[in-house]
C-alpha cells in the first residue's frame, strides 16, 4: 500500500510541483494519472519509489516512510518505467538490459534466464534478444525498458507514459498483462495522456492541475465529465465525444466503451422494430 | 504534383541484419495531409529520415531505388540543402534540441538559412505564439518537461516554414487537449499556407480526420495506400492492427447488425455522430 500524506514538493529552481496532495493506494489498485502537462505527474510518482523526497509532508510504501529507507530498497517492490526510455536503457544487448536488475536483485543465473526468455516474449521483443536497444526503433525501445522491470515482478509497478509509440496490439497485450497483475493483487500506476487507452482498461482516474489533485473517481464517471477534463486538459475518448453529441434524444452521456455503446444503439433500434 | 516520390527505396541500417524500409513506392502530393501508420518496429521512422536526407547522408547504410523530395534526389544533395524544403520533427525532441535558450533554438534554422535579422525575429516569435511556447522563449530546453520540448521542437520547424513538415508522432508527450490544439495548428498551416503534412502516428482517434492520404507499413512495406476512409474501413487495415478510430469500429457494428446507416464511413466522433443522427432522426 502507498500513502501520501499531505505532500509538498519544490523543486530546486523553485518551481512548486506538489500543493498538499494526499492519496491512499491499496494494494491491488489499477491507478491512472492524467493531467495537463507540468501538472505534476511525473513528480508525484517518483515520490511512490523515494526517487523524490517530499519538501514537506510523508509518504509510506507498505507502511516504511521512504525517507528512512534507499532508492534501491524500495526498488525491490516498486518497479518504475520512465516516459522516455532512453533515460533508461545502457546495456548492449536487450538481453543484457532486462538481466541487469535481476542480476543486481540477486537472481539466480537459471531464474534470470527463465525470467528474461519470459519477459521477452510477453512485450514481442524475442527476435531482438541479442540486439543493441538503440538499434530498434522508438516503440521497441520503450518495450525493452517495460521488459526491464517487468522481468522482476515487482510488487507495485509504475509505468510513465507506457503507450506511447505503442501500436494496437502493443497496447492490447499491455491492457491484458495490467488486468493479470490485478488478479494477482499488485499495484499498477501508469501516467498517461492516452485517454482512449485509459477508457479501454477502466481503472480509477486520478486527474491532476497545477499540483493538486483535483478528481478521483471511477474512469466512466471521470472521462465523461466535460468541464472537470477541461480543466486538466483532456479531451474525452471518442466513444464519449459521440454520445455527448447525442444527449438531446434521451441517450445517456456517460458511456467509455465501445462494446457498451453497441449494446446501447442495438438495443434502441431492436425497440424500435417491436 | 507529388512533391515527395519514393520508388523502390530499400533501406538497410549499417550493421543490421535486415532492410528497415522494403521496396516503397510511394506518391505525396503537394499540398496532402499524409498520415504514416503502422506496427512499432514497421519502418515508419525510418521512412521519414529519408525525407529529408538524414538517410543516407547521416545515416549512411546501404540504400536501393530512389527518392525525390520537391525536385531534388535526396542522394545528390545534403540534408542542410533540403532543410529549405523540408522541416523534421523527431519522435524524441531531446534528440533535435540543443540550444541554450528555446528562441535560440528556433532561430538556428533561420540563421542557416541566412533569414533577415527582423525577419527572422517575426517568425520565431510566430512560431512560438503558435506552439504555445512564446512565455517560455528565454528557459534552456533541457529544463523543460517533454511535453514542452516537443513543442520547441515542432516550432523550431514550423518557422522555417518548409514546403514539406514531416512530423514523427510529435505530440507523444503531451496532454491531449494541447496535443489536440498543435495538430489543428498543423492542420491550418495546411489548408491556409499548403504546407504539405505528413505525420506518422498511431492514435488514429486523434488524426485520421485531418488526412486526406494514409500510407499503412508493415514490416518495412508500404502495404496500403490511399484516402483515409477507404483504407481505414477495410478488413486489412483492421488485420495489420492499425488503431482503426472507434468512430469506424462503432459503424462497422452497427453496419453488421442490419442497421441502415449511410455509406460514408464515420472516422471522427463528429463524423458518426451525424450518420447516427439522420437515422435515430429518421425513427423519431
Amino acid at each position: 500500500m502507498i500513502e501520501i500524506k499531505n505532500v509538498f514538493f519544490t523543486y530546486p529552481s523553485g518551481v512548486e510541483a506538489l500543493n498538499d496532495v494526499s492519496l491512499v493506494v491499496p494494494d491491488g489498485d489499477f491507478i491512472a494519472i492524467m493531467g495537463q502537462n507540468g501538472a505534476g505527474k511525473t513528480t508525484l510518482v517518483k515520490h511512490f519509489n523515494g526517487l523524490l523526497k517530499p519538501t514537506a509532508g510523508k509518504v509510506f510504501v507498505d507502511g516504511t516512510e521512504t525517507t528512512k529507507v534507499s532508492v534501491a530498497t524500495i526498488a525491490r517492490n516498486v518497479g518504475f518505467v520512465f516516459q522516455n526510455p532512453d533515460h533508461q536503457l545502457f546495456s548492449e544487448t536487450v538481453e543484457e538490459e532486462i538481466a541487469f536488475a535481476l542480476r543486481n536483485f540477486g537472481f539466480k543465473e537459471s531464474v534470470i534466464k527463465k525470467r528474461v526468455t519470459w519477459a521477452l516474449n510477453l512485450l514481442g521483443l524475442t527476435q531482438y534478444r541479442k540486439t543493441s536497444p538503440f538499434m530498434l526503433s522508438g516503440g521497441e525501445r520503450k518495450r525493452v525498458a517495460l521488459a526491464s522491470v517487468l522481468a522482476w515482478n515487482p510488487k507495485i509497478l509504475i509505468l510513465d507514459e507506457p503507450t506511447i509509440g505503442q501500436d494496437y496490439q502493443q497496447k492490447e497485450k499491455l491492457r491484458q498483462f495490467i488486468l493479470q497483475m490485478k488478479t494477482q493483487r499488485k499495484t499498477v500506476i501508469i501516467v498517461t495522456h492516452d485517454v482512449e487507452f485509459v477508457a479501454e482498461c477502466n481503472p480509477r482516474v486520478l486527474l491532476m492541475r497545477e499540483g493538486k489533485i483535483i478528481a478521483n473517481g471511477e474512469a466512466k464517471a471521470i472521462l465523461t465529465n466535460l468541464e472537470i477534463l477541461t480543466e486538466a486538459f483532456i479531451v474525452p475518448p471518442q466513444i464519449s465525444q459521440i454520445f455527448m453529441k447525442l444527449t438531446d434524444l434521451g441517450f445517456s452521456k456517460d458511456i467509455i466503451d465501445i462494446y457498451e455503446a453497441h449494446k446501447i444503439l442495438s438495443d434502441f433500434w431492436e425497440k424500435e422494430k417491436l | 504534383m507529388a512533391i515527395i516520390e519514393t520508388k523502390k527505396l530499400t533501406y538497410t541500417y549499417p550493421g543490421a541484419m535486415k532492410p528497415s524500409i522494403r521496396d516503397v513506392s510511394v506518391k505525396i502530393e503537394k499540398g496532402e495531409f499524409t498520415l504514416i501508420t503502422g506496427p512499432s518496429g514497421c519502418g515508419k521512422t525510418t521512412l521519414c529520415r529519408c525525407f529529408n536526407g538524414l538517410i543516407p547522408h547521416f545515416y549512411q547504410g546501404e540504400i536501393k531505388g530512389e527518392i525525390t523530395v520537391a525536385g531534388f534526389k535526396v542522394a545528390e544533395h545534403a540534408t542542410s540543402e533540403l532543410a529549405k524544403y523540408v522541416g523534421l520533427v523527431f519522435q524524441n525532441p531531446e534528440n533535435q534540441l540543443f540550444a541554450l535558450s528555446v528562441e535560440k533554438d528556433v532561430a538556428f534554422g533561420l540563421e542557416n538559412l541566412g533569414v533577415p535579422r527582423e525577419k527572422m525575429r517575426e517568425r520565431v516569435d510566430w512560431a512560438l505564439k503558435l506552439a504555445g511556447m512564446y512565455d517560455l522563449r528565454e528557459r534552456p530546453p533541457h529544463e523543460l518537461s517533454g511535453g514542452q520540448q516537443q513543442r520547441v521542437a515542432i516550432a523550431s520547424v514550423l518557422a522555417m516554414q518548409p514546403e514539406v513538415i514531416v512530423l514523427d508522432e510529435p505530440t507523444s508527450f503531451l496532454d491531449p487537449l494541447t496535443a489536440k490544439n498543435i495538430f489543428e495548428v498543423i492542420y491550418e498551416l495546411n489548408k491556409k499556407l499548403g504546407i504539405t503534412v505528413a505525420l506518422v502516428e498511431h492514435r488514429l482517434d486523434l488524426t485520421a480526420k485531418y488526412a486526406d492520404h494514409i500510407i499503412i507499413m508493415e514490416e518495412g512495406k508500404a502495404v496500403l495506400d490511399g484516402e483515409p476512409h477507404e483504407i481505414l474501413a477495410s478488413e486489412e487495415a483492421r488485420l495489420i492492427g492499425v488503431g482503426v478510430p472507434k468512430a469506424t469500429q462503432l459503424y462497422h457494428m452497427l453496419k453488421k447488425d442490419g442497421v441502415n446507416l449511410s455509406n460514408m464511413i464515420p472516422l471522427s466522433s463528429d463524423e458518426i455522430a451525424t450518420v447516427l443522427r439522420k437515422v435515430l432522426g429518421a425513427n423519431d
